[in-house]
């Protein structure tokens, strides 16, 4: 008796660290994405740089390739830029940008100034595929099979480790 | 690590707060009525902490409009919810459904309440159990009570200074 006096409060104790230490590590702003093992929503939009010219999900299809949502007011997508040019010199995969809520002209001189690493940007004026998409924080990034289903999504910049770690790994994988 | 996480979070906030959209109310009444209903049991993704309705973030916005549109293409609430779900999951409900995943969330504050009730009612039956102060072997009783007695003689005995 006089034993467990000292065991209980020590394994709910070590329960509550056990708890704390898992918990905060955790980033609760990161949302599981619903969407990872489902086709990617079609959608049909004018390319950034042709307003005559579209891209679609379908264009893509047969191919393993990123979809990076990004927008020239988004402060954060800078921190991930040079990794993608880095990404497209190499021809690593093909990424496809897609301008989330911009203006034509900003857009196309952030690219200007910042390289472009993208095989083709399409032109999301009014957020809707970014919607569709689940978009809540630029930059995101998702990573997209042959059969066009989505794998992996990241919130946020992309950075060096889970590039290195998880969406390099994966695009192997996809296309192997 | 962590704090470049963190830095790169508070910039996507701030400049998510540059992005300029506007909100388009509809006329009717009822539309605007059921979109409050809607958006008061959605989470903001961008601050977590409000709902849709409340939130000022420029995502909370879209959504609004997205639920506005929705409803004036006959969807039900229903049908609404489930559009909100299937992108950013149960996390967006501030009611959850009730599944595997979500069970610890709906049945963990009652099995702590049982668990305190538990150790409460184990730790009252165990004090009731122990004997109370009537542990004085029967030879020693005569001795104690002849000291209550003298103590109870004493306390009359005694003068009032008062």
């Amino acid at each position: 008796m006089r034993v467990l006096k000292f065991i209980i409060p020590l394994v709910v104790f070590a329960g509550l660290v056990a708890f704390f230490a898992v918990g905060l590590t955790r980033d609760p702003r990161e949302v599981p994405s619903p969407f990872i093992g489902k086709a990617a929503p079609e959608f049909k939009l004018q390319q950034l740089h042709d307003a005559q010219a579209t891209f679609s999900p379908e264009d893509m299809r047969g191919k393993v390739w990123l979809l990076n949502v990004w927008a020239s007011w988004c402060v954060s997508c800078r921190v991930e830029h040079p990794l993608l040019v880095e990404m497209s010199k190499q021809h690593v995969v093909p990424i496809v940008g897609l301008n989330y809520k911009d203006k034509r002209d900003d857009g196309k001189q952030w690219l200007a100034k910042l390289g472009n690493p993208y095989a083709v940007s399409a032109f999301d004026v009014d957020g809707l595929v970014g919607i569709d998409y689940g978009v809540y924080g630029v930059p995101e990034t998702f990573v997209i099979d042959r059969q066009g289903v989505i794998r992996y999504k990241q919130i946020g910049p992309i950075t060096p480790e889970a590039l290195e770690k998880t969406i390099l790994p994966l695009v192997k994988k996809l296309e192997a | 690590m962590m704090r470049a996480v963190v830095v790169a979070l508070l910039l996507a906030i701030a400049g998510a707060a540059f992005a300029q959209s506007s909100e388009i109310a509809k006329p009717d009444p009822a539309i605007e009525r059921r979109m409050k209903g809607l958006a008061e049991e959605l989470r903001c993704l961008v601050c977590q902490n409000q709902t849709i309705a409340d939130s000022n973030a420029p995502l909370a916005l879209d959504l609004r409009n997205q639920i506005r549109t929705q409803i004036a293409e006959g969807r039900t609430d229903r049908q609404i919810r489930e559009y909100m779900t299937d992108r950013y999951g149960d996390f967006v409900l501030y009611r959850p459904p009730f599944k595997a995943t979500t069970a610890i969330l709906w049945v963990g504050p009652f099995a702590m309440v049982a668990l305190g009730v538990v150790v409460f009612l184990f730790v009252v039956r165990r004090r009731r159990a122990e004997p109370a102060a009537a542990t004085v072997p029967q030879e020693r009783r005569a001795e104690l009570e002849a000291l209550l007695d003298e103590s109870g003689r004493a306390e009359v005995a005694r003068p009032k200074t008062d």
